[in-house]
């Protein structure tokens, strides 16, 4: 049978009625009406505060701030502008989020797959958490970890001593290795681990191709990185001074430190959004046909393998988007930090708010933060997601 | 040869139930021997599906004994391997991966159950293919088939472990009639090449052409067994007559 190829006939010419370009003028219409509203609402901002006499304007983003805050990745001090405050907001609102949300995802997934365990006690205690966490209310949680660690945690001059580690009201403080040279080559081994670990990972995977013999994905490339880094380190003279923290008459000095209001927050936020990842996981997981699992025991594959290969695959693409709701609603969340006195992002700029009474600016400079960082969450996901779906006709 | 090695599936007083009070099968006594083709028919509910799962322990029996080539299936993991790497099994509704292309869907377990080479899996998948009659289609994914298509992959894919039985459970029930017959002509071809088969199947035709046996069951039992043959024209009980006349009677 041979048939001559033929190529789809062209498209046929625009009318009133085909549904081309219905969209395009509904998509018109739309963006003319935003665009409208947008624009009124920003003159009559404008107008309103003109004749108020209300300034406005970032110039006030230059100004020397005039307060302190109590964390901070680099130092911060009263003088320094108001942008720098800002700043310093962002980072540590990234730090919450970004931290949480690789926490979550891993306590998440654990206790949204233990959902389905042989163990009838391991089911319970993963529904149990799941129902206790997500069912009280997530500032309530954050004011009650911030409670438990300034309530029932001694005194910063009784700090609690263990080893090198105090522990007080004032947090957490911990002997931290002090910055040398040698401790780049440490850093070099650690990226060369990963260099290796990839090619082996590469290597392993031909391997198990070539002869059906499976070698470990996780463990070897694991201690490879951990092994070249050692040598690393080792190579650049192995400093190893640290700074041991210390009572001193008022406070624990030195040493690195994680403040309560953080810890809090990030225990809270945590433990909350997990409790959904795990509901979203668990969900994915039973949303693929109970007959994929049959044909997969009836194939031979072990639990693992079928988990591996069969479900989660399946899962990833009912799970990828509620996870990034799980994402966002964290990001989100950091928000009420404010609550417990931990300088995010909308912690300074309400300080900076009230002090300059930009409240227009403050407020968009906030929100701007959050789209930001909301809108890169959901185009990485978005991304993955397209990645792992599953092709149909 | 003696008896026991010839029968490559035997069950013994096996009994079931789903709960604490549905018996779903009542003291089912039935040998296979190696090489044997069997029909299971009875109606919808009789336990026909659950009796062909146990062979490969996606049920389990509370009492009596199922030895399957020799080994009885308990609640041994490795026995359990052993015998799910020797028993292929279809299913109505072909249970593809969709996830994986065709060719992966194949290769699958040859490669992580079977320890196989890539290369190796591959050429025997292709093999397999080509003897359910398409091989073009491997690079392609499930959902992007015929559902007769699909059940054909499916019956390759569960040919890929060289499996000494095979099981169908309903496989051309899902289908239009002009697709039953494609995937019939593949499971003729396997019957006459002598690998033990059982198959669940209202499809009459193909009793009569391969089955050494047919078995009827109902509410739970083995009620009736014998050659298609005679039992198409000679059924002895009432309730296979009744069965019989319904599923011929239009
Ligand atoms: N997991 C289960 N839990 C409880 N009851 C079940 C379960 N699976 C099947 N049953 C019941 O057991 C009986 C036998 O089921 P089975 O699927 O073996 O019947 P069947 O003969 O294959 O029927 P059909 O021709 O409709 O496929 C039915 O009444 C069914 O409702
Ligand atoms: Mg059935």
């Amino acid at each position: 049978m041979s048939v001559a190829p033929r190529t789809p006939p062209a498209k046929r010419d625009w009318s009133w009625r085909s549904q081309a370009f219905r969209g395009l003028l509904y998509q018109i219409i739309a963006v003319v009406i935003i665009g409208g509203v947008a624009w009124w609402l920003a003159t009559n901002t404008a107008e309103n505060m003109r004749v108020r006499g209300i300034k406005s304007g970032f110039d006030f983003l230059t100004q020397p701030a005039g307060f302190d805050i109590g964390e901070s990745l680099s130092k911060f001090d009263s003088n320094d502008p108001y942008w720098k405050a800002f700043l310093i907001g962002v980072s540590n609102t990234l730090r919450v989020a970004i931290l949480g949300i690789i926490l979550t995802t891993i306590l998440g997934t654990l206790i949204g797959v233990g959902r389905f365990s042989r163990n009838g006690l391991v089911r319970g205690l993963c529904q149990a958490y799941v129902e206790l966490f997500r069912n009280v209310p997530v500032l309530l949680q954050l004011l009650m970890w911030y409670l438990l660690f300034t309530e029932f945690l001694p005194d910063v001059t009784e700090a609690k001593r263990i080893g090198d580690i105090y522990l007080s009201k004032g947090g957490i403080t911990f002997p931290k290795p002090i910055w040398e040279t040698g401790h780049l080559f440490g850093v070099a081994g650690l990226l060369a681990g990963c260099v290796v670990a990839w090619f082996y990972r590469r290597w392993a995977r031909s391997k198990f191709e070539a002869t059906g013999q499976v070698r470990s994905m996780f463990w070897v490339p694991v201690a490879i990185v951990f092994a070249l880094g050692v040598l690393g380190w080792l190579v650049g003279g192995a400093p190893s001074q640290f700074a041991v923290p210390a009572k001193g008459e008022f406070a624990v000095e030195g040493g690195g430190a994680l403040t309560p209001e953080f810890m809090a927050v990030l225990l809270g936020l945590t433990l909350y959004t997990a409790a959904f990842v795990a509901e979203v996981v668990r969900s994915g997981i039973s949303s693929v046909a109970r007959g994929q699992s049959e044909a997969a025991q009836a194939l031979g594959l072990s639990k693992g393998q079928e988990m591996q290969q069969v479900l989660l695959p399946q899962a990833l693409r009912v799970i990828i988007p509620p996870m990034t709701n799980q994402f966002l609603n964290l990001t989100k969340n950091s928000s009420l930090a404010v609550a417990i006195g931990y300088p995010d992002v909308v912690s300074i700029s309400n300080t900076a708010l009230n002090q300059t009474g930009r409240a227009v600016e403050c407020i968009a400079l906030i929100m701007l933060v959050y789209l930001t960082t909301s809108l890169l969450t959901s185009f990485f996901m978005n991304w993955y997601n397209a990645k792992s779906a599953i092709k149909e006709r | 040869m003696n008896e026991a090695t010839d029968n490559i599936i035997v069950f013994d007083k096996v009994n079931k139930w789903y709960g604490n009070n549905f018996h779903v099968l009542r003291d089912i006594n039935l040998n296979v021997r190696r090489g044997e083709r069997i029909v299971v028919c009875g109606p919808s509910g009789s336990g026909k599906s659950t009796l062909i799962r146990c062979i490969n322990r996606l049920e389990e029996h509370q009492e009596g004994h199922l030895i399957v080539d020799g080994t009885e299936l308990t609640d041994d993991v490795k026995a359990i391997d052993k015998i799910r790497k020797e028993v292929g099994m279809v299913f109505q509704q072909f249970n593809l991966f969709p996830h994986l292309t065709v060719l992966e869907n194949l290769t699958l377990s040859p490669m992580y159950v079977g320890k196989m080479p890539k290369k190796e899996a591959e050429e025997k998948a292709m093999t397999q293919l080509k003897r359910v009659r398409i091989a073009e289609q491997a690079g392609k994914y499930p959902l992007q088939l015929s559902g007769g298509q699909q059940q054909r992959v499916a019956i390759a894919r569960a040919l890929c472990l060289t499996p000494k039985i095979m099981l169908f459970d309903e496989p051309t029930s899902a289908l239009d009639p002009e697709m039953i017959k494609e995937v019939l002509d593949v499971m003729v071809e396997m019957a006459n090449q002598g690998i033990t088969m059982i198959c669940v199947t209202h499809e009459m035709g193909f009793a009569k052409a391969v089955a050494d046996r047919v078995i009827f069951m109902d509410q739970g039992q083995i009620v009736e067994q014998n050659t298609p043959h005679e039992f198409f024209n000679n059924p002895q009980t009432d309730r296979s007559k009744d069965f019989l006349s319904k599923i011929l009677g239009h």
